[in-house]
C-alpha cells in the first residue's frame, strides 16, 4: 500500500463482502420458494425476498466500486485522499442507510413502509430494483456527492491518468442516471423509459467504465507492461461500450409503447455490446501473456482473467440471445432473462469488486504482496466453485427459459404461465442445488480471510 | 508464383481502424435489417423510393467524393510538406461536406412538407434512421476535418498520424454513402 489514506477502502470492501452473503442467503430463499410457493410465508414474501436479493446485490457493488475507487485514486493520483475522514463518515451513513431500508423490508409490509417513510411527498417507490424509500434514495444521492467530491479533490491535487479519469467518468455516470430514479411520471411507457436510465446506463454503460478502469489498474500492478499500452486498450475499449451501450438501451424498448423504430435501433447496436467485453477478454489475456513480472499475487490474476471471461459469456453471449427484436418478441421476461441477469452481475460486476478485493486486501492488510500460498489455494478453491455453480445456474434457467418460451408462447395450444411453472419444476430444483454450491464457495471465499501461513513470493 | 504481401504500412493509428471496422459492422447489421425487412415488404419499399430524388442522392455523392477526393490530396500536400496547399484542400473538403448538409436538409423539408416522418411506414423508418445516423457520422467528421484544417495552417505541425487517421475516418463516412445510396435511392 503506497498511501496510508488507501485503507480506507477495508470497511467498504468489509461491508460488501457481509452484504454479499446477505444476498445470497434472500438468493436461496427465493430459489426455494420457486418450487415450495409458501417457504417461509407470511413472515418472507417471494416479492419480499426478491426485492432484498436485489437490492442488496445493487447495494454491496456500490459498496465495492466506492471502496475500489478509494484504493485505485490516491495510488493512481500519487497523493493521500483528500479527506479520510468523510470517507468513513460517509461508510458509516451509506452502511446505516442500507442495514435500516433491509430491516424496513423485513419489518413491515411494504406500503406500510412507503408510508411512514414519506413516500407520497415524492413518490419514487415501487420499481423494480429501485424499491428502496425515498429517503434511502436520497441518503445515497447524499453519500455520492460526498464521495464524489473526495475523490475529485484528491484527483485536482494530483496526477491525472487515464485510468482515474475513467474511473470518475463512471462515478459521475453512475451518480447522474441515478437521478432519474426520482423522477416518476404519471405514464407507464414514459416511467419504463426513464427508469431504464437508470438500470441499463448503469450497467451497459458507466459501470463498464469503472470495470475497465479497475481491469486496467489491476493488470498494470499485476503484469508490469507499459501504461501506454494499457490505456489504449481501456481508451478503445471504453469508446466501443459506450457507442454500443447508449443507443443499445433500444433493446429495452420493445413492447413497451414504444415507436417501432426501436426495435431496429435496439437491435444493431445491442448486437454490437458483446465487442466490448470480448476486447476485455482479449485484453486481460494479451496482458498476462505479456507479463514483465511474477506478481505473488496469483489469485488476483486469476479473478482478473475470470471476469473478463465470464462478463463476455454473461452479458455478451446471454445478452445477445436475446436482444434481437423478433428473438425477443418470444423470449421477453422470461427466465431467458433471469439466466442472462445472474451470469451477467457475477461476471462483470460481482467479479471484478472480488478482484480489486483480492488485490488490495493483502495490502490493506499489512502484507508485502500477497496472502500466504495457503490463504490463495482456498480463495482459488471459491473461485472455481462460485463461477461453476454460477455457469450451471445460468445452464439451469437457460433450460427452464427455453422449455418455458415453447410451452407458453409457441405452438398451437400455448399453455398458461402457471401450469408451465409447475413442467419446469425440475430446472427451479437443479438451480437451487448449485446454488447452494454457490453459496458454499461464498463461505469458503470468506473463510480464505482467515487462512495464516507465510507469505507468498513470486 | 505467389508473391508474398508488400509490407504497407498502415495510414494512421491502428485505434482508428478498430473504431472504423466497428462503425462499418454497425452499418453492416443495419443494411441487413434493411435488406430483410425489403424482402417481406417489397412493395411498401418500392412505392416509398419512388418518392426519393436520385437527382439530390447523385448530387450528394458527387459532393461526398469530391470531399474524399480533397482529404486525399491534402494527406499528399502534407507529406510533400507543402502545408499551404494541404490546408487549402482540406477547406475545401469541408466545404464540400457543407453541400452535403444543404441538400440533406433540403431533401427531409421536402419530405417533412409531404407529411412522411420517421413513423410514415418501415421504409421511411429505415431511410430517416440510416441517413440521420449517417449524417451524424458527417458533422463529426467535419468537425474532425476542421480541427485538422486549423492545424494544417500552422506552418509548423507535423501530426501525420492524426491527419492520417481522421483522413480514415472520413473515407470510411464516405464509403457508407455509396453503399447507403444506391441501397435506399436505385435498387428496385
Amino acid at each position: 500500500m503506497k498511501f496510508q489514506s488507501q485503507s480506507v477502502a477495508k470497511p467498504y470492501f468489509i461491508a460488501a463482502i457481509a452484504l454479499f452473503v446477505g444476498q445470497i442467503i434472500f438468493g436461496l430463499v427465493m430459489g426455494l420458494q420457486y418450487v415450495i410457493g409458501d417457504f417461509l410465508f407470511p413472515a418472507i414474501p417471494f416479492n419480499v425476498a426478491r426485492m432484498v436479493h436485489t437490492n442488496l446485490l445493487i447495494i454491496w457493488l456500490l459498496f465495492g466500486f466506492m471502496g475500489s475507487a478509494y484504493y485505485l485514486i490516491p495510488e493512481e493520483s500519487e497523493t493521500e485522499l483528500f479527506s479520510p475522514k468523510l470517507a468513513i463518515a460517509l461508510f458509516w451513513i451509506f452502511l446505516a442507510a442500507a442495514v435500516l431500508t433491509v430491516i424496513g423490508y423485513l419489518a413491515v409490509p411494504y406500503a406500510t413502509l412507503a408510508h411512514i417513510t414519506g413516500n407520497d411527498y415524492l413518490p419514487t417507490m415501487g420499481r423494480e430494483f429501485l424499491e428502496m424509500p425515498t429517503i434511502t434514495k436520497v441518503g445515497v444521492v447524499i453519500v455520492c456527492l460526498g464521495f464524489l467530491f473526495n475523490i475529485c479533490m484528491t484527483v485536482l491535487k494530483g496526477r491525472k491518468t487515464a485510468i482515474s479519469m475513467i474511473m470518475i467518468m463512471g462515478q459521475v455516470g453512475l451518480a447522474v442516471f441515478f437521478l432519474f430514479s426520482f423522477y416518476n411520471p404519471e405514464n407507464l411507457i414514459l416511467d419504463k423509459i426513464f427508469w431504464w436510465w437508470v438500470v441499463h446506463l448503469w450497467v451497459e454503460g458507466v459501470w463498464e467504465l469503472i470495470m475497465g478502469s479497475i481491469l486496467a489498474f489491476v493488470l498494470i500492478k499485476t503484469t508490469g507492461v507499459d501504461r501506454e499500452i494499457i490505456e489504449k486498450w481501456l481508451y478503445m475499449i471504453i469508446a466501443m461500450a459506450l457507442i454500443t451501450g447508449i443507443l443499445g438501451t433500444g433493446h429495452h424498448y420493445f413492447w413497451i409503447g414504444t415507436p417501432e423504430y426501436w426495435q431496429i435501433i435496439g437491435s444493431v447496436f445491442s448486437a454490437m455490446e458483446p465487442i466490448p467485453f470480448f476486447m476485455m477478454t482479449l485484453f486481460a489475456f494479451n496482458m498476462v501473456n505479456q507479463r514483465r513480472r511474477e506478481h505473488p499475487n496469483k489469485v488476483a490474476v486469476l479473478w482478473a482473467l475470470g471476469t473478463a471471461v465470464m462478463a463476455f459469456l454473461g452479458a455478451g453471449v446471454w445478452g445477445f440471445l436475446h436482444t434481437l427484436a423478433p428473438v425477443n418478441y418470444f423470449t421477453h421476461g422470461t427466465q431467458i432473462t433471469a439466466a442472462h441477469g445472474h451470469m451477467a452481475f457475477f461476471g462483470a460486476y460481482v467479479m471484478i469488486v472480488l478482484t480489486m478485493i483480492s488485490y488490495s486486501m493483502p495490502l490493506m492488510r499489512g502484507r508485502a504482496a500477497a496472502n500466504s500460498k495457503k490463504a490463495q489455494t482456498v480463495e482459488m478453491w471459491s473461485f472455481w466453485l462460485m463461477t461453476v455453480s454460477m455457469v450451471f445456474i445460468t445452464l439451469f434457467l437457460t433450460g427452464a427459459g427455453i422449455l418455458q418460451i415453447y410451452l407458453q408462447r409457441m405452438g398451437d395450444n400455448p399453455e398458461s404461465f402457471m401450469v408451465v411453472q409447475q413442467k419446469i419444476e425440475i430446472f427451479y430444483w437443479l438451480r437451487e442445488a448449485a446454488g447452494v454450491m454457490f453459496f458454499i464457495g461464498l463461505l469458503t471465499y470468506v473463510t480464505s480471510f482467515f487462512v495464516k501461513g507465510d507469505e507468498a513470493k513470486a | 508464383m505467389i508473391k508474398t504481401a508488400s509490407k504497407i504500412p498502415l495510414p494512421g493509428d491502428l485505434a482508428m481502424w478498430v473504431l472504423i471496422l466497428a462503425e462499418l459492422s454497425v452499418f453492416a447489421l443495419l443494411f441487413i435489417t434493411y435488406a430483410v425487412s425489403r424482402q417481406l415488404n417489397p412493395e411498401l419499399f418500392f412505392n416509398g423510393q419512388q418518392l426519393l430524388h436520385p437527382i439530390a442522392g447523385s448530387l450528394i455523392t458527387i459532393a461526398l467524393l469530391s470531399a474524399s477526393f480533397f482529404v486525399a490530396q491534402s494527406v499528399n500536400f502534407y507529406h510533400q510538406v507543402k502545408p499551404r496547399l494541404a490546408a487549402a484542400s482540406m477547406w475545401l473538403a469541408i466545404l464540400c461536406g457543407l453541400v452535403y448538409l444543404v441538400i440533406k436538409n433540403w431533401e427531409y423539408q421536402q419530405l417533412i412538407e409531404q407529411g412522411i416522418g420517421l413513423s410514415t411506414d418501415s421504409f421511411f423508418t429505415y431511410y430517416y434512421l440510416l441517413t440521420i445516423f449517417h449524417m451524424f457520422h458527417v458533422i463529426l467528421g467535419l468537425g474532425l476535418l476542421t480541427y485538422v484544417a486549423i492545424n494544417l495552417m500552422k506552418e509548423n505541425w507535423r501530426e501525420g498520424n492524426i491527419l492520417e487517421s481522421i483522413s480514415s475516418y472520413w473515407h470510411m463516412v464516405d464509403l457508407v454513402w455509396l453503399i447507403l445510396f444506391p441501397l435506399l435511392y436505385l435498387v428496385h
